[in-house]
């Protein structure tokens, strides 16, 4: 006879039925290096292969476990090896071509998003790379499901600013490519320092160096359950008392993560990986960041306070989630994406959250500049100064940082894009007019930092 | 073994023979009842019931099916997991 407690039950059910607990992604992580050939058809047969090879269960064996534990898992996914090292080694090298493959196969089996259309040149760029990066606009145009990322940063490595000046041009390029969908091809790259690579969450997601062949991560979410366990404090609670709720909802939240993880690597018979424990909000009434921020006492996201309460809402998910799980990886924290967040959407329609608040969030959340839809005019040196910005955040502070954003072509402060989905619609949000020209011009390579030399 | 446990959480407007059918529906799907908790909740009726699935030649998927569609027949809102995902989620 074995114990059971129905307000465990209860508990359980209401944090998936009322407050939206998913699992956002179970993503493969694939190594691609035993594909690389000196013909690029060759390569690209070998990618599509061994994609079906690996994940063509992925989507059924996912159903399933939904099945068993009633838990709705919202993305099945695949992250490979860095694009531009596997086309490398070819005599006619075409990465327009092998994106499509990856596409391909993305459909085939049947998964929302294959990430790893990448390269890693935070302190400079092979011409592998270069061609990689030169040839996302059109990748990115001609395909639904890949999604590119590229390193540009490191605490080890410092920035690259060649690469910082290039990648400015690059995401308005891939604005402008895919303008009859507000320019959602910028939407599926993202510019990273200190890029993990375990990371299940699209649009960063690759396959790491040190990563063995095959791996399953998982990614969990939940900021309508936190939101949900701060309002049933009484009103009085001190900051301390919500940090610990915070911690003690995260806990819940991993383990159901880690045991969906590690069900799904058993079926797939493959090593779990980690878990990434990300408060990942959707546009969803409730599922929100900028919910948490008001449960904490702030009128709204963007308010004097928002850094203290993401500060300390990031932390304590951490630690919540180290206790439930020894393999807590990824990006782990708080995302504060616009335009997937309902609560973020309506504080910069009022225009209470404005882009340089988002700067100085993003110092302390878990990754950076997410989904921030900027007019379409914006010059290709501001974009690289935005990137460059957020870099030094990751850089000195020796984490994460991202930017993902999107310059809507032909449209301006004032109107909105619309996306749909989990990506959601954002308004245009203003950005300094001031010009960074001449700064991003000089190029070079911006050193890493003193407590870089650490050994 | 603990993952051949389930809970099927059963709420909805209290009637006469909740209880026998799904206890049927059960049997039928030679699942064997170890617990059953009744209580009413915001006048509303709640049934938890851990079950064990390890004797059944029936799969996880077609007991559920037959359990849902009893539910729907009583116009109640039911649950069927894996008792795994409570005991990960409430034990440290």
């Amino acid at each position: 006879m074995s114990f059971f407690n129905e307000k465990s039950i209860i508990e359980t059910i209401n944090m998936i039925r009322v407050h939206n607990l998913d699992i956002r992604t179970v993503t493969l992580s694939l190594s691609l290096r035993d594909c690389c050939c000196e013909d690029v058809k060759e390569t690209g047969d070998k990618i599509y292969e061994k994609i079906l090879k690996y994940a063509k269960n992925l989507y059924s064996y996912a159903s399933e476990i939904e099945e068993e534990y009633s838990i709705p898992i919202i993305n099945k996914r695949v992250s490979v090896t860095p694009i531009s090292l596997v086309g490398e080694s070819c005599k006619n090298p075409d990465y327009i071509y092998l994106a499509k493959v990856l596409d391909s196969a993305a459909k085939e089996v049947n998964v929302n998003f294959v990430g790893g259309f990448s390269a890693l040149v935070e302190k400079g760029c092979t011409k592998g790379d270069i061609m990689l990066i030169e040839s996302i606009p059109e990748a990115l145009k001609q395909t639904q499901r890949v999604c590119s990322s590229i390193n540009l940063a490191s605490t080890k490595a410092g920035i690259n600013m060649n690469a910082v000046k290039k990648m400015g041009s690059v995401i308005k390029q891939t604005a402008f490519l895919t303008k009859e969908q507000d320019g959602i091809g910028a939407a599926k790259l993202v510019c990273f320092c200190n890029a993990p690579g375990d990371n299940p969450f699209m649009a960063g997601a690759f396959h790491g160096y040190g990563e063995g062949e095959a791996i399953l991560n998982v990614g969990v979410s939940g900021p309508g359950v936190v939101r949900s366990a701060i309002e049933n404090l009484p009103k009085n609670a001190d900051l301390g008392e919500i940090a610990n709720k915070i911690k003690q909802t995260a806990f819940k939240i991993t383990t159901t993560g880690e045991l969906v993880g590690r069900r799904m690597a058993e079926k797939m018979g493959i090593p779990f990986g980690i878990i990434d424990l990300s408060l990942a909000p959707t546009p969803a009434i409730g599922d929100s960041v900028a919910g948490i921020f008001q449960a904490m006492g702030l009128e709204h996201a963007g308010a004097h306070g928002t850094t203290a309460a993401l500060a300390m809402l990031n932390d304590a998910v951490k630690k919540g989630g180290i206790m439930a799980s020894s393999y807590v990886g990824g990006l782990s924290g708080a995302f504060i994406p616009v335009s997937e967040d309902a609560g973020m959407i309506e504080a910069a329609k009022k225009g209470v959250l404005t882009f340089d608040k988002l700067e100085a969030m993003t110092s302390v959340c878990s990754v950076g500049l997410d989904m921030i839809a900027i007019p379409g005019d914006t010059p290709d040196s501001t974009i690289s100064a935005i990137i460059a910005d957020e870099m030094a955040i990751g850089m000195i502070n020796k984490k994460t940082t991202a930017v993902r954003v999107i310059p809507v072509p032909d449209k301006n402060v004032g109107d909105y894009a619309l996306y749909g989905g989990l990506l959601g619609e954002a308004p245009i949000m203003k950005i300094n007019g001031l010009s960074s020209e001449t700064f991003i011009n000089r190029g070079g390579r911006i050193p890493a930092p003193i407590h870089s030399l650490n050994n | 073994m603990s993952e051949d446990k389930i809970i099927v959480t059963i709420s909805g407007k209290d009637r006469v023979g909740i209880v026998a059918e799904i206890s049927a529906v059960l049997a039928k799907y030679e699942v064997n009842i170890e617990d059953i908790k009744q209580t009413i909740m915001q006048g509303c009726f709640m049934m938890f019931l851990l079950g064990d699935i390890s004797q059944s030649k029936y799969s996880f998927k077609e007991i559920k099916e037959a359990v849902s569609l009893s539910g729907q027949k009583l116009g109640m809102e039911i649950w069927m997991q894996k008792k795994e995902i409570f005991d990960k989620m409430h034990t440290i």
